[in-house]
């Protein structure tokens, strides 16, 4: 199988302006990779370098194997979707799509025959002798994804696919796309900034930030054990609580915070010490109202703001020590014991929700 | 109420184009003698023109001189748009270089015909060129007072009219459907072929209007770029008006509006205009 990506120290800078600053990925044939991070972390660069469509500052790019950096786009074993899919206007979709076969020198039989398959593939077949103007934002994009397909790509690269849809058209499509994916069996690397997008979609999230990769690993181990504060801040649903550790008795290690100690399970087994931070899964915290404790994994906070999700009531606390404080309820939970905004509250949560920070 | 809201507009093309354009179809149906003009409803002025090989030949040449100036204001104005576009990457960089093409346009048409003269002319600076390098023995006659120059003197003066609608239709094009194009495997030039070219068509077209207007009614410059041997539409035309024959010139006029008007609509069937304004 083709489509296995490599990069080794790759490194982007625009003058003395450090996009991407040295990242090392694998990425593996047959993967839905997603580089998830805010605007200006080097997703998008990165994404361009492997494509061809930005010159490599540093560091190597291997596709299958090959050096392939200084190769043009067209001779990379890659192909692009862009972000508002840069069908070319002039051309009806048969055209668009035909348009890479025709550069390859591909009859006019032949190539929109091939076109017509690729039309099929994303269900557009009869829009075929449309003009792009003519098409919905959706039926752009099934458009573009058949062009950049049309030739045969091991690697498929997304730059912010779902951007321009509407919220409803977008869960859709990431669906379509995943699916996609997996009948093709081809690399896809989908760029977002939506961590939503890239947790239901991809089998390797690469968060990054900053020109850094923060954690690359897959959409679980991502949201239950992330690295760093940056991820967990980012993925959302946890609590960051910081503070001075201490061991505790074994496995666990107890961190001194503000707003009380919290004790979780030590998964490096290092015995960490001095200023740490650990992140604490709002899913996993219950909330009461104030009692005795002995001050292990329970603070004591006052409810903010509450917000009805439907399955799941959100919670935020003000707790001492912490700039955030969020708690997700299940709805049966919360109505069982309802409380007021404004109202005093103890939040209590197990030591398995406890995840230590590296950063 | 939205009657009353288009009367100025309304008004100010009646009275300066409607009337203008209509009096002069009805003097051209007039009837002359060489002192009287004869309001009449004749057809001799239009016969004569017709029946004349001479008016055919001057066709050709005016139609000579559009196609000549245009095949080399569309390459040129291609070209310069091309590099504003696509070559000049700040904004700041692609307005003072687009003033800069303006300059020539701060003088009167008039003055830069002239300024060929001691270019062009027998003892002008390209002849002492040649002359001095030893690469001719005698002066190019052909340089000034010639065909040459009066297509040269066109280029000058309109290539700007061609690159500023090219230029407009450049910078619509969004520039990942280059990207995309590159990524497809055409190189810059098929690119050009292949994308850049058709998307820019509407503007090729506003430009060649530009270009063929100007050209086919032009008198002054064919009059002093040729020295009065090459003959235009215009020229003729106002040969007449000068002899104080203006019901013939008028009818002139008449079927050289109708010519043109042809070759506009002509445009405009081959391309849609109308999307890039």
């Amino acid at each position: 199988m083709h489509g296995n990506v490599k990069l080794v120290s790759l490194a982007k800078d625009y003058g003395r302006l450090t996009a991407v600053a040295g990242i090392d990925l694998e990425i593996e044939a047959g993967q839905y990779c997603c580089l998830l991070g805010p605007s200006g972390c080097g997703k998008s660069s990165t994404l361009r370098m492997i494509a061809g469509h930005e010159s490599i500052t540093s560091g190597q790019l291997l596709i299958d194997g090959h050096d392939v950096g200084s190769l043009p786009p067209a001779r990379r074993p890659t192909a692009m979707m862009f972000q508002n899919y840069a069908l070319f206007p002039h051309l009806n979709c048969l055209d668009n799509v035909a348009f890479s076969l025709r550069m390859r020198g591909a009859n006019k039989c032949e190539r929109h025959a091939r076109a017509r398959d690729k039309l099929a593939l994303v269900e557009m077949s009869d829009f075929a002798e449309r003009m792009p103007a003519q098409l919905s934002g959706g039926q752009q994009q099934r458009v573009a994804l058949a062009r950049a397909l049309a030739t045969n790509p091991s690697v498929l690269l997304l730059d912010e696919p779902l951007s321009a849809l509407d919220a409803f058209l977008r869960v859709r499509m990431r669906g379509e796309l995943r699916r996609l994916q997996s009948d093709l069996n081809i690399t896809f690397v989908h760029v977002t900034h939506s961590q939503q997008e890239a947790m239901s979609v991809a089998d390797l999230v690469v968060v990054m930030n900053d020109g850094h990769i923060e954690q690359a690993a897959p959409p679980r181990q991502v949201y239950d054990a992330p690295d760093t504060g940056f991820v967990a801040r980012f993925i959302g649903g946890h609590n960051i609580l910081q503070g001075q550790i201490e061991p505790g008795p074994e496995p666990t290690f107890q961190l001194i915070t503000t707003a009380g100690r919290v004790s979780g399970i030590d998964e490096t087994g290092a015995g960490p010490r001095g200023a740490a931070a650990v992140a604490v899964r709002a899913d996993k915290i219950r909330v009461g109202p104030p009692q005795e404790s002995d001050g292990t994994n329970c603070v004591p906070g006052r409810v903010r703001t509450l917000e009805y999700h439907g399955a799941t009531v959100r919670l935020e606390l003000d707790v001492a020590g912490a700039e955030e404080f969020t708690v997700t309820l299940a709805e049966a939970d919360y109505f069982a014991a309802p409380f007021q905004s404004g109202d005093r509250v103890q939040a209590n949560w197990d030591v398995d929700a406890v995840h230590l920070l590296a950063r | 109420m939205p009657y009353l809201q288009i009367l100025p507009l309304t008004l100010t093309l009646l009275v300066f184009l409607v009337a203008p354009v209509g009096l002069i179809g009805v003097v051209s149906f007039w009837d002359y003698t060489e002192f009287n003009l004869i309001p009449d409803f004749v057809w001799t002025n239009y016969r004569e023109l017709f029946e004349s090989r001479v008016t055919y030949s001057i066709y050709l040449s005016t139609l000579k001189f559009t196609a000549l100036t245009w095949v080399f204001t569309t390459l040129i104005g291609f070209t310069v748009a091309y590099f504003l576009a696509f070559h000049v990457r700040t904004l700041r960089w692609q307005i003072t270089l687009f003033l800069i093409c303006t300059i020539p346009f701060w003088t009167s048409n008039i003055i830069r015909m002239i300024a060929w003269i001691p270019v062009l002319g027998r003892h002008g600076l390209i002849n002492e060129a040649l002359l001095g390098s030893g690469l001719v023995d005698t002066p190019q006659e052909w340089l000034l007072y010639s065909d040459f120059a009066v297509v040269l003197a066109f280029v000058h003066l309109y290539t700007l009219f061609m690159v500023v609608p090219i230029f407009n239709s450049m910078m619509r094009i969004d520039r990942a459907v280059i990207e995309a194009a590159y990524d497809a495997g055409a190189g810059p030039w098929r690119t050009i072929r292949h994308v850049v070219l058709p998307l820019c068509k509407p503007g090729i077209a506003i430009g060649s209007i530009f270009i063929v207007t100007l050209v086919m009614s032009d008198y002054v410059t064919v009059q002093m770029m040729s020295g009065g041997q090459s003959a235009s539409v215009a020229v003729a035309m106002n040969n007449k008006r000068a002899l104080l024959q203006y019901p013939a010139a008028a009818a002139d006029a008449v079927v050289l509006l109708g010519v043109v008007l042809l070759m506009v609509v002509g445009l405009m069937r081959i391309v849609n205009v109308r999307k890039e304004l």
